[in-house]
């Protein structure tokens, strides 16, 4: 048995015997576990579940073991994935840590940073949030005006941030601040810090889809130890550049998932009816869901095709480039669908007369609205690849 | 599920790039149109593409072909359709050899298929008879006859039905227009007795013919396939057909993207390169992601015929033709826009793609045709 074939042997019967049966069932949201100081576990084996992989640092299978990651190749991470697929096993941890921060912290943070704060996330200890958008700075991220002045040994932190996922719910920040105020790109810093910290308040915002995922966070005399500033001074730009990769790689994702149970051809025979032939009985919406599939097909297909092309060293991955805004259109497109398909049950708020489903794809629907915006708008998006893939001039 | 390209395929690319920018540019194609070629391909191109053994590509060694795989045939189509070059290969190569291969029996592979593959022998499909893609909607009727069949109907947007010297016809021999049980192929002499031949001239100029067919006598042994059973062979090479177009098609799409991309960053306005201004930057960047998407699809469907993924076909070659038509119909368009008034002009080339473009799309199922026929296979 070749060593890989052993790996896979070895990680089938760990994963039988320690993934538990509630956990190879269908993701809900309410179950997601995003781990934290004041983590709730609405399904206690969801607990157990990331107990185990993270003692086995499996939540971060490629991160190196004296990191607390899995220690993984490429290879063994992929027979992993595919043995997860296999017994379709729930992700056991879903965190900014593990998909934005811990991948820049492993390029740019200190030997003592990354083995400060990187176990913490592979183990769920600690939930992120992310400090970037200000009032004044959305697209023109740069323009950024949180100020913090080195105090002695610490920084003393002044100024706004909005649009902080979860900030309510969360331990830790990673947050951009202005270290010079004569410059702007080079004039940015990177840092964490703890969001119990005197002086850091949050104040949810009620979104257009009733929910308050996103938040307002004032900083006022906060004071944070300098040491736990990420890269050199001035130099966080780089840094929340490289992080943003990460984090539009993982909204783009959005664009893959597929419609859990049932395919949407199928919900929308359930809503619109079917004709004499068997056909949806709506030959716009039919077509519609049709082009849509296609798009949905060919855009995962890409996103494979840029794993095998990276793999094999080939190109440039410029392909990637257009994921973020391809999946959040996509995504944007098949909540229209979904709710247009609906009717009029498509477009309700709450109470009777609609069931949680129902109020799910509305409120999903609302939601989508955000891909195109978060983690910088798609216009943002076409910009960069207008001129860094296809060279087009700036003025 | 290979989306990368082998080091043959990738010489095999490499060198039909090679061909068609050195023996067939542009310039030649619009030379046979303005000369109003009795023939409209070129004897001594499609002569060095047979040297180069592209008529054998997909036809099995035995037969006197290179057995390459269908993938390397749709590398050829996408060179091609680089530079618009009209040859032989989708009619009698793309199309009637698959059907050979796919239907035939061996009596009859022995005597087509090295002919084809030499380049000897060109072939043709008549298959339509209304202006709208339908396959299985066949009237033409065969009826048995002494001791073979007697066929009578007309056919429409025969490809190469004017140059061919043997042409497959798609006939009813049972059940009624529209039905998928019932269709027969027949082997058909162009010059047999009752044959009539009328070119007809498309918007791309390439070649394409009404053919009618009165009382025209063939044996027996002319069947391709068995009676009544003709779809069987017709859906997989349509198949085939609609994804060779497809990457025919990503040819076309890839030029005119990166010749207007060039025409952005080199035309000047206002003091400026037009390039800079966000509009057109956008909607170069949307068609950038539609191509990737195209690359993508296409991909796949190619390596899924090689692969043997049978099963996987159908929706796989209606995706890569819908997703394709889409994006040349959108690339083709922005092309002669973003060129601005040169673009409008038969001087420049970039308006030849634009009717190429309608063309392909029409050929073997437009987007509406494969979105239709991908509700069916997935059930709504």
């Amino acid at each position: 048995m070749s060593d890989i074939e052993q790996f896979r042997a070895e990680t089938r019967a760990w994963l039988e015997d320690n993934c538990p049966a509630s956990m190879r069932t269908p993701s809900v949201a309410e179950e997601m576990v995003w781990g934290g100081r004041r983590a709730t576990f609405t399904n206690p084996d969801s607990k157990v579940w990331l107990e185990r992989m993270g003692a086995k640092g499996w939540t971060a299978p490629m991160w190196p073991a004296q990191y607390g990651g899995g220690g993984l190749s490429m290879a063994e991470n992929a027979v992993l994935e595919s043995e997860l697929r296999r017994i379709k096993a729930r992700p056991a941890l879903a965190s900014f840590g593990l998909w934005m921060l811990g991948p820049v912290l492993l390029e740019f943070a200190s030997e003592s940073q990354k083995l400060e704060h990187l176990p913490k996330i592979v183990r769920g200890e600690i939930r992120w949030c992310q400090g970037y958008s200000e009032p004044g700075a959305g697209s023109d991220l740069a323009g950024l005006q949180t100020k913090a002045v080195r105090d002695g040994d610490v920084y003393v932190i002044n100024g706004q941030k909005v649009w902080t996922s979860y900030a309510d719910q969360c331990d830790w920040i990673f947050c951009l601040v202005r270290t010079d105020t004569t410059v702007k790109h080079n004039g940015i810093s990177f840092i964490l810090f703890d969001m119990q910290s005197p002086g850091v308040s949050v104040k949810p915002i009620k979104l257009i889809s009733g929910e308050s995922p996103f938040c307002e966070t004032f900083f006022d005399d906060v004071r944070v130890p300098a040491r736990d500033q990420v890269g050199e001074l001035n130099q966080g730009w780089t840094i929340a550049k490289r992080l943003l990769q990460h984090e539009r790689t993982n909204i783009g994702d959005f664009g893959t998932a597929q419609s859990p149970q049932t395919p949407m051809h199928e919900q929308a025979k359930k809503y619109i009816g079917e004709d004499a032939l068997g056909r949806l009985d709506d030959a716009a919406m039919r077509r519609e869901i049709a082009k849509y599939q296609v798009r949905q097909k060919a855009y995962g297909l890409t996103y494979a095709r840029v794993g095998q092309e990276l793999k094999a060293g080939l190109g440039d991955g410029a392909a990637s480039s257009i994921l973020k805004a391809v999946g959040a259109e996509l995504n944007k497109h098949r909540s229209e669908l979904m709710i247009d398909m609906m009717g009029t049950q498509g477009i309700g708020w709450e109470g009777d007369g609609f069931n949680d489903w129902e109020i799910m794809q509305t409120r999903g629907w609302l939601r989508s609205k955000a891909n195109s915006i978060e983690g910088g708008t798609t216009e943002i998006n076409k910009n960069v690849v207008a001129k860094n893939v296809l060279g087009l001039p700036t003025k | 599920m290979a989306l990368i390209l082998n080091e043959e395929q990738t010489l095999l690319k490499d060198s039909a790039k090679d061909l068609m920018t050195a023996a067939a540019p542009v310039t030649r194609f619009r030379a046979l149109r303005d000369a109003k070629d009795e023939l409209g391909y070129s004897k001594d191109l499609w002569a060095q593409m047979v040297d180069m053994g592209w008529a054998g590509i997909c036809i099995p060694e035995e037969f006197g072909g290179l057995d390459f795989g269908f993938h390397g045939l749709g590398l050829v189509l996408e060179e091609t359709g680089r530079t618009l070059a009209a040859t032989p290969l989708v009619a009698s190569i793309l199309v009637s050899a698959s059907a050979i291969t796919l239907g035939g029996n061996d009596a009859q592979k022995k005597v087509l298929l090295p002919k084809l593959a030499e380049g000897s022998l060109l072939m043709a499909l008549a298959l339509d008879e209304s202006s709208h893609f339908s396959p299985h909607k066949i009237a033409t009727q065969a009826q048995a006859s002494g001791t073979g069949f007697k066929i009578s109907g007309n056919k429409v947007f025969v490809l190469d039905g004017h140059v061919a010297e043997t042409l497959i016809v798609a006939t009813r021999t049972s059940g009624k227009t529209g039905d998928r049980a019932g269709i027969t192929l027949f082997l058909v002499d162009r010059a047999a007795a009752g044959v009539t031949v009328t070119r007809t001239k498309m918007v791309d100029s390439r070649n394409a013919a009404r053919i009618s067919f009165a009382d025209v006598q063939v044996e027996a042994s002319a069947m391709l396939g068995e009676l009544g059973q003709g779809a069987d062979i017709l859906d997989p090479v349509l198949d085939r057909a609609a994804l060779g177009l497809a990457a025919e098609m990503l040819g076309a799409s890839l030029e005119v993207f990166e010749r207007t991309l060039a025409y952005l960053k080199e035309r000047t306005q206002f003091e400026t390169k037009i390039g800079s201004f966000q509009a057109l930057q956008h909607r170069a960047v949307d068609m950038y992601c539609n191509l990737e998407l195209a690359k993508s699809i296409l991909m796949e469907a190619l390596s899924a015929v090689d692969e043997g993924r049978t099963a996987d076909l159908p929706v796989l070659a209606s995706s890569a033709k819908a997703q394709l038509c889409e994006t040349l119909h959108q690339i083709s368009s922005e092309g002669v826009q973003m060129h601005g008034g040169i673009g409008m002009t038969d001087e420049h080339e970039i308006g030849f793609f634009l009717k190429r473009a309608r063309v392909a799309e029409k050929t073997f199922g437009d987007a509406g045709y494969h979105y239709d026929r991908l509700a069916n296979l997935n059930g709504f």
